[in-house]
């Protein structure tokens, strides 16, 4: 799966299964609005898995991983034996995260294979197997998909003047082992310094500024019980961009995007830092550079209001 | 060694310097301080020795031993050594007090991260790590019991995790292959 030839990916990606996950239909609503409408703008077909279930996310995992396991491999098996898909794109990085590690889990463990066939069973729909299907994030799906020469032709609002830090966050390269398709050299994705989303956004004539903090620890989940930590950490992320001259951050998760605008309200309003740095998703700035709307994107439901930014690079 | 608080005030201060070798190896030795620090918290003796030409890297390397979780500040730690050779490399380029920001920035994250990890264990196990944190949790609040202990609960006043408290504890369900969501080893060997 993970050695396919960048023209057969082109085929395989036009039209994959598409797994939203719950945070996107929550507080990263824009992050799916901004999505499809990219897709559709860029060709690329979406198939929404039928009556997907929760990831397992983080909540699951904690109590039983082999549960999360098969939570995951029930959306994997609905997309490959129920609507004959052979990728699924998940843009959450959660959910990317859990399908690859329940993909690892039941290409590795035995006893992971044994309980998902028995819970399945129970179910009453068919076990996944791994290797049925390829899971991808949104970043892979349009670098591959239509890679940054079919981008550069359907350019309709260059994004020239807008100073990007594109952050990443953890879960979409960490741990390494459950992404075995990268760090595979020249076109594939680098999970110490992950550049898929500064070559869409390039692409589209954005400057992606030199931002070292792209995949650190914004604390994440411990926002609940450890608000002050996470607030730090992401204050100091914010920071960095500013400091490395960033107008917007760019992002590429619901968590992550949510975690940096949340934590930049409370470190104002907690440590009485205040920082203004704008957050737009990927897909929003694709989406702009492709000739939508803000609003068709969603900017209006970002925390963070990005659309002054936008009307001051004449992109709104 | 420097107190945490100590290290952070003055990261907060710093300032581009016009000697930027020398910055560059004071912010060097502050991080190499941070990762000194996790490391004794543990019990251990910081190691001498170096990765790729960095202690901070060894350090890094000893720190995320059984702790996965510790890898969520690997790339920081790789991104300070790669800006100390920037810097140390081109002292005269039209960069270097930029280059110099951002190496206090990604030392202060270090420092960040390492302090929030040393008060909340848990901190990045939940995420990037994948590890069944309730597991262990459940694993070690039945060791406490049978122990009479409650020792490994909580800080010690210092702010410092008890000797081992950040050693894994074996999964009650480990025998049923349990846990192996991640892998360990597999990130130790990276």
């Amino acid at each position: 799966m993970s050695d396919m030839r960048v023209k057969d990916r082109k085929v395989e990606y036009r039209r994959v299964a598409y797994y939203p996950g719950c945070a996107l239909e929550g507080t990263g609503h824009a992050y799916n609005s901004s999505t499809k409408a990219v897709g559709k703008a860029l060709g690329l077909e979406l198939d929404e898995v039928k009556n997907w279930n929760c990831c397992g996310a983080m909540e699951v995992k904690n109590i039983d991983p082999k549960v999360q396991t098969y939570l995951s491999s029930r959306v994997m098996s609905i997309a490959a034996n129920e609507m004959g898909a052979k990728v699924v794109m998940a843009p959450c990085n959660g959910c990317y995260h859990n399908l690859k590690k329940a993909e690892h889990d039941l290409a590795q463990d035995a006893d992971s294979r044994e309980v998902v066939d028995r819970l399945s069973k129970k179910a009453g729909h068919a076990t996944y197997r791994p290797g049925q299907l390829e899971t991808i994030h949104a970043l892979d799906w349009i670098k591959h998909g239509i890679g940054e020469e079919g981008l550069k032709g359907r350019i309709r609002k260059s994004l020239e003047g807008l100073k990007v830090a594109n952050y990443y966050g953890c879960m979409y390269t960490r741990p390494r082992h459950i992404f075995p398709e990268k760090d595979k050299g020249p076109g594939s994705e680098s999970t110490s310094k992950p550049h898929f989303m500064d070559d869409l956004l390039e692409a589209a004539a954005a400057e992606s500024v030199d931002f070292p903090l792209k995949t650190a620890c914004c604390g994440g989940a411990h926002t609940l019980s450890d608000s002050d930590t996470s607030t730090k950490l992401v204050l100091n992320i914010l920071r960095a961009a500013e400091a490395a001259g960033a107008d917007v951050i760019a992002t590429e998760c619901p968590t992550c995007h949510t975690g940096l605008e949340m934590h930049q309200v409370r470190a104002e309003k907690v440590l009485g830092e205040k920082t203004t740095v704008k957050m737009l998703y990927f897909t929003q700035l694709l989406g702009i550079a492709l000739g939508l709307s803000p609003r068709q994107v969603g900017v209006q439901e970002n925390v963070s209001d990005g659309l002054e930014l936008l009307r001051s690079k004449r992109l709104a | 060694m420097i107190p945490l608080p100590a290290i952070e005030s003055e990261l907060d201060r710093f300032t581009p310097q016009r000697q930027p070798q020398a910055a560059a190896e004071r912010l060097l030795a502050l991080a190499d301080e941070v990762l000194q620090q996790w490391v004794v918290a543990r019990g251990e003796v910081p190691t001498w020795e170096q990765r790729e030409g960095f202690r901070l890297l060894s350090l890094h390397h000893q720190g995320a031993r059984g702790v996965p979780s510790f890898n969520a500040c690997r790339e920081s730690c790789r991104e300070i050594a790669y800006h100390y050779n920037l810097i140390i490399g081109e002292p005269d380029s039209s960069l270097c007090a930029q280059r110099q920001r951002m190496m206090a920035m990604l030392t202060k994250h270090l420092l960040l991260f390492v302090s929030g990890k040393m008060q909340v264990e848990g901190l990045g196990e939940f995420c990037c790590a994948s590890r069944p944190l309730r597991l262990e949790f459940q694993a070690r609040e039945s060791q406490t019991r049978e122990s009479g202990s409650r020792e490994s609960q909580a800080n010690d006043a210092s702010g410092r995790l008890p000797k081992n408290a950040c050693s894994p504890v074996p999964s009650p369900l480990a025998g049923e292959g349990q846990g192996e969501g991640y892998d360990a080893r597999a990130e130790e060997s990276a």
